[in-house]
This record gives structure tokens, sequence and C-alpha cells, in this order.
């Protein structure tokens, strides 16, 4: 029998909280300092241009966005897969999905050239556009995890919690498939234009929601001064390098297919070879930080047993996941298009040349503000809600344990 | 619907017949071809046409860019003048360029303007998520600037780059065609023209180029088998720019 796991707010009188909040809110101020600017000149103060349209604000909304589903993980463990093992963390996990989200949905929106529209968002409708379709798989995402959260929380819905659970988690596949889509959609870019983004996404949000849950719970259990046992950490962390894993898989595939067909070899040759800032990411960020060194630290006999190392394998996934955004986003647009094949090109307009890039500072802190956005989100929801456990032990999560 | 048709033909000819009766009545010798061809603005567009161009590559100069500055002028955008005046050269908007392309294996190089391809499927116009990004019934492909939000979806799906972003606050617009910071643009076909002057119409990069003497680029109306355009593509075919997207192009090329 596991023992039963009580919920409590984080306490009032918590300094590290109050700290944690007000450093967030002055990243929060900064990131809307950045969105001001952006908004009140115009695109010209960021190192977006005519040729790289989406830049850093993209790579940390799609991030969040992608990282938001994958946060849901552990309550839909819990619930759908009836793991009571999760149960205890399934609130934390759920209401960390929808500030994620938020977070991102936060960037993109501030990013937008005229955000001023953002009712003509709502209002007009293309629904051939993947774009559109995502408005709605967003809000759908918020307002289900909305309800789901509810019925966990309140005992007479309890019972009802499980179905809840169950159409969130379809939800959220269906969601990153649609982020991957954005890109997987896109015929005319070299990068992008096929149909593994889309589960490639998707493995990829396991993982960076994953890290993300496990950094965010293992810090506001330690400021609340709750324990945590080995049992719920060995769990997490084994899940994360089979997350991790997956992703490696998936991104060798996407690639060993463009090795194979010759007119992908230009922009493999860019990405993995030559591309500068955008190979190193590849390999060093993507590849050694995102994926090698968190499958060596979670797996390792000592080393996988250290809360402090699973910290920092959660940290790698994220910064990994981070250079993936930007290697996937923006080096999928710095490879020129391909107008005519075989031929070189040229002219004044950044034609058959890798276009030039370089994120201005407001770009990077209305990125950060996003992450502050969803970070505060939860800091509220914690102090307020009863989210986090009172205590995360053994007995309370391992069904083998005695009460 | 074919209720509909039917009305549309039997008010066409009522009104050719009007028309003929008034000319010969009110001014015998004159004839008012203009009038009769182009659209009303009170009429929508219509998918009997569609209008396209021919490039004729052959016929144009590598170091000439006149079709370029044709349509800044005539649009209000980039060139020496330019109201960009913050944005850096790699953000400047560019409806047409110039692209010079060369062979490597056989040294066979040749020159010609690209801008926006006015697709059948374009897939700017799958993306956008407002609908923004729209065809017209007669094929042409434009942006309405009220609803773009700015997010540069089409740009990311566009295989021609034809699409710009404005990066700043604009001034000293033209009324013909005015532009706004954070929303999309592109070549219009000089859609004012076409709705004013039919298939008589020149669009400005067209104009530009015969000015120049060199008479690259014919623009009419694809639907119609006796504008000089569908003679000349029935007459010397005409390549499309990435025709393996099979997006069905309304501006060809001869001579790629």
């Amino acid at each position: 029998m596991t023992a039963k796991v009580h919920f409590r707010e984080i306490d009032r009188n918590n300094t590290g909280f109050w700290g944690v909040l007000g450093f967030l809110g002055l990243l929060l101020a900064l990131g809307l300092f950045a969105a001001y600017n952006m908004e009140h000149h115009g695109h010209w103060i960021t190192g977006m241009n005519q040729q790289i349209v989406w830049g850093t604000p993209h790579v940390f909304a799609v991030f969040l966005i992608v990282a938001a589903s994958g946060a849901l993980n552990v309550a839909s463990i819990s619930s759908v897969f009836a793991k009571t093992a999760y149960k205890p963390l399934a609130r934390v996990s759920a209401f960390l999905a929808v500030s994620l989200l938020i977070g991102g949905l936060a960037v993109l929106v501030l990013d937008l050239g005229r955000p001023d529209r953002l009712i003509v968002a709502m209002t007009h409708y293309n629904f051939k556009s993947i774009f559109a379709w995502n408005i709605f798989l967003y809000t759908g995402f918020m307002a289900i995890v909305g309800v789901y959260l509810w019925w966990m929380m309140d005992p007479p819905m309890q019972g009802y919690s499980k179905i809840a659970g169950f159409f969130a988690f379809l939800w959220r596949i269906i969601l990153t498939t649609g982020t991957g889509a954005i890109f997987g959609f896109i015929v005319a870019r070299q990068a992008f234009d096929a149909a593994i983004m889309a589960p490639m996404f998707v493995t990829f949000s396991f993982a960076y929601g994953l890290a993300i849950f496990l950094l965010v719970t293992m810090a506001a259990m330690r400021m609340a001064e709750r324990p945590i046992g080995s049992a719920i950490l060995t769990r997490l962390k084994n899940l994360l390098g089979v997350f991790a894993a997956a992703s490696l898989y998936f991104v060798v595939v996407y690639h060993l297919t463009n090795l194979y067909a010759t007119e992908h070899h230009g922009v493999e040759r860019f990405i993995l070879l030559d591309g500068g800032i955008y190979t190193a990411l590849f390999w060093i960020g993507q590849v050694l930080i995102g994926y090698l060194l968190p499958i060596a630290i979670v797996y390792h006999p000592t080393l996988g047993k250290s809360p402090a190392a699973i910290a920092w394998a959660s940290v790698f996934v994220i910064l990994g996941g981070l250079a993936q955004m930007y290697v996937t986003i923006i080096g999928g647009q710095a490879y020129p298009l391909i107008l005519f094949p075989g031929m070189e090109i040229s002219s004044t307009f950044h034609d058959g040349v890798v276009a030039e890039y370089a994120p201005s500072i407001y770009e990077v802190l209305l990125g950060i503000g996003g992450i502050s956005i969803a970070l505060l989100a939860v800091a509220v929801g914690m102090k307020n809600l009863k989210l986090l456990p009172e205590s995360l032990e053994d007995k309370y999560v391992d069904p083998h344990a005695s009460s | 619907m074919t209720e509909n048709n039917r009305f549309e033909e039997a008010r066409r000819r009522f009104l050719k017949g009007a028309a003929g009766a008034a000319t010969m009545v009110l001014a015998p010798g004159v004839i008012l071809q203009q009038v009769a061809q182009a659209r009303p603005p009170s009429q929508p567009a219509s998918s009997e046409n569609r209008w396209g161009m021919l490039i004729d590559t052959t016929k144009c100069s590598s170091g000439c860019d006149a079709c370029v500055r044709g349509c800044q002028e005539y649009n209000g955008w980039g060139g020496p003048d330019s109201n960009e005046i913050h944005s850096s050269e790699a953000q400047k908007a560019q409806w047409i360029r110039k692209v010079e392309v060369h062979d490597r294996q056989t040294g066979y190089s040749h020159s010609l303007p690209v801008m926006c391809q006015h697709c059948k499927h374009p897939p700017c116009v799958d993306v956008c998520p407002t609908g923004a990004s729209m065809k017209r019934a007669d094929g042409i492909v434009l942006v309405d600037k009220h609803i773009c939000i700015g997010c540069r979806y089409c740009m990311m799906a566009c295989p021609y780059k034809a699409r710009s972003f404005i990066h700043e606050e604009l001034h000293d617009q033209l009324p013909t065609a005015p532009r706004g910071k954070g929303t999309v643009e592109s070549c219009t076909l000089c859609v004012q023209r076409v709705d004013k002057d039919g298939p008589n119409a020149v669009p400005a990069c067209a104009e530009a180029c015969a000015a120049e003497g060199h008479d690259a680029i014919l623009f009419g109306d694809m639907n119609d088998p006796n504008s000089k355009l569908s003679k000349a593509l029935e007459k010397y075919g005409g390549t499309q720019i990435r025709a393996d997207l099979g997006l069905d192009l309304g501006v060809r090329y001869l001579g790629l």
C-alpha cells in the first residue's frame, strides 16, 4: 500500500519563494521592455531579416510550446497508464504544461508584426493553415488540461479525472504533431518538408517537457523544504534517458534519409559539416549536450543516483533542446532556397548564399521573458493552489513500499 | 449557381448589345475598345481571366535591372530613395530581383527577374492563418494588409522568396501602393493597372523592360486563347521555376 499523499500550498513566509518571484518578475519586465520596443520601432531592431524571418523569439516560443505538451507526460502516465507512482506529481505536471504553453504563446504573439491584431487571428480563419488549426489546438489544450486539473483537485470530481487525462493525452499528441507540421508542411525548404518532423517533435517534447518538469519539481520541493525520495527520481531520470535516446534516434533517421537523397546533400552538408554556428550547435549543442551527455549521466551507475547529476542532465536536455530549435528553425532558413536545382545562382537578394543572422538583445530578452511568464505562473500556482505534494518520499510514490 | 450563370450571361449579352447600340447612336466611328475590355470597379475579379506573364530570358540582359527599378518607382519600395531608412540591407523589401543563373558544368549563364509567381496553388495562401494571403479569382496573389498579423509564415512557405516583411514605420508612401509596418507584401502584378486596363495593362516591370529596348516581359490573359500571351506560350512553350512543386505558376519563362 502506498501512503496517502497530501498536497499543500507553498508557505507564506517562505523567503526563497519571494526571491524567486522577484527575479522572475525582473526577467518578465525585461521581456516586456523588449516586446514594447519591437512593437514600437518595428522589427528592424532585431536581427531578423527578409531571409531569416523567424528568429530567436521563435526558438524560445516553439521550444516552450513543444515542452508544454511534454510536461504533461507525468500526469498522463499516472492517469492514462495507471501508474500510481506518478500520481503525486500529476498536478504539477498539468499546471506546468499550461504555464509553459502560455509562456511560449506570449513570445509568439509579441513577436508578430502586428501583435495589436491578435483579435484578427481569433476572428479570421483559413482552415487550410496549420497555424489556424494550432490556434484551436493551443486554446483547446489549455481548456482540457484546465478541466483535467480541476477534476484531479476537486474530490467530488476525482473519479472523472482519468477521462480528462485521456483526452488531454490525446490532445497533446495532436498538438505537438501540429507544431512539428508547421515545419513538416513547408514544401519549399530543403530542411523541412518531411513527415518525420511531426513524430520527431512529439519525441522532442517528451524529453524537453520532462527535463523542465524535473528541474521545476526538484527546485520547488527544495525551496519548500519538502523531501524527494530516490524512487521517483530514479523512475523519472530513466524516462529522461529513454526520451533523449528516442530523440537521437529520430534525428539520426531524419538525417540518414536526407543523406540518401542526392537533392538534400547540400543542406545536409550545411548542417552536418560546414554550416559554422549551425554545425557547431548541432554536434556540440544538440547531439553532445542534448543527447549523449544526459544519457551517459542518467545511466551512469553512480552519477545516475545523484539528484544533482540528474538535475544537470535535465539542464543539458534543455540546452540541447534550445540548440536543436536554433538549428532546425534558423539553420533551416539560413540554407538558401533551391530555385534552380544543379545551378549556381546569385542576386542582390541573397540568392544562392547562406543567409546571415545575429540575434539582437531584444529577441533574447523576449524569449527569456516567455520562460519567466511560464515559471511565474507555476510559482504563483504553487503558492495558491494545492499542487505540490507535502512529500515525495519513497513510501508515497513507490507502489511496492509499505506505508 | 447555373441559374446565376445564365442570368449573368443574359445580362452580359444585353450589356454588350446596349453598348453596341449606344456606340452606334452616340459616337459613330468611335469604338471605345478600352472601356469594353476593362472591368468596371463594381464587378469582382473573374475566374474567366488568369493574368500571367511570359519572360523571355534570352532577351534579358545580365547587367540590366530596369524591371526592378520600374517596379520600385511605381510601387514605392526600395531604390536609392527607399523609405526604409532604419532597415539594414538584408531587412529591406524586395518585390522583384534579378537572379543570375550559372551552370558550372557547361558554363552557360543567363539572367532573369524573379518576383511573385502568382501560383495557381500558392503555398503562401495555404499557410496563412487569417486568410490575409489570398488569390483573386483572376489568379493574382495578394496580401490583404488589413488582416495580415505579420506572422511571416507565408515567407517561410514561399518557394520563390517573393515576399517581404516591413521592418519599420514608413512615411511618404504612394497612394496607389500602401504599405504598412509589420505586414507582408509582394508583387501585385500591378493590380491597379490590371483592374483599370484589363488585357491592355502593362505592369511596371514590363513597361520598364520595353522602354529599355529588351521587351522581354509579356503580360496577358492565360485563359484567353487569342491573347498574345497565350499564343506565345502555345508557340514557344514556357518553363516554370521549380515546376516539380506542381504549383502551376502564372509567370512562365523562356530560355531557362
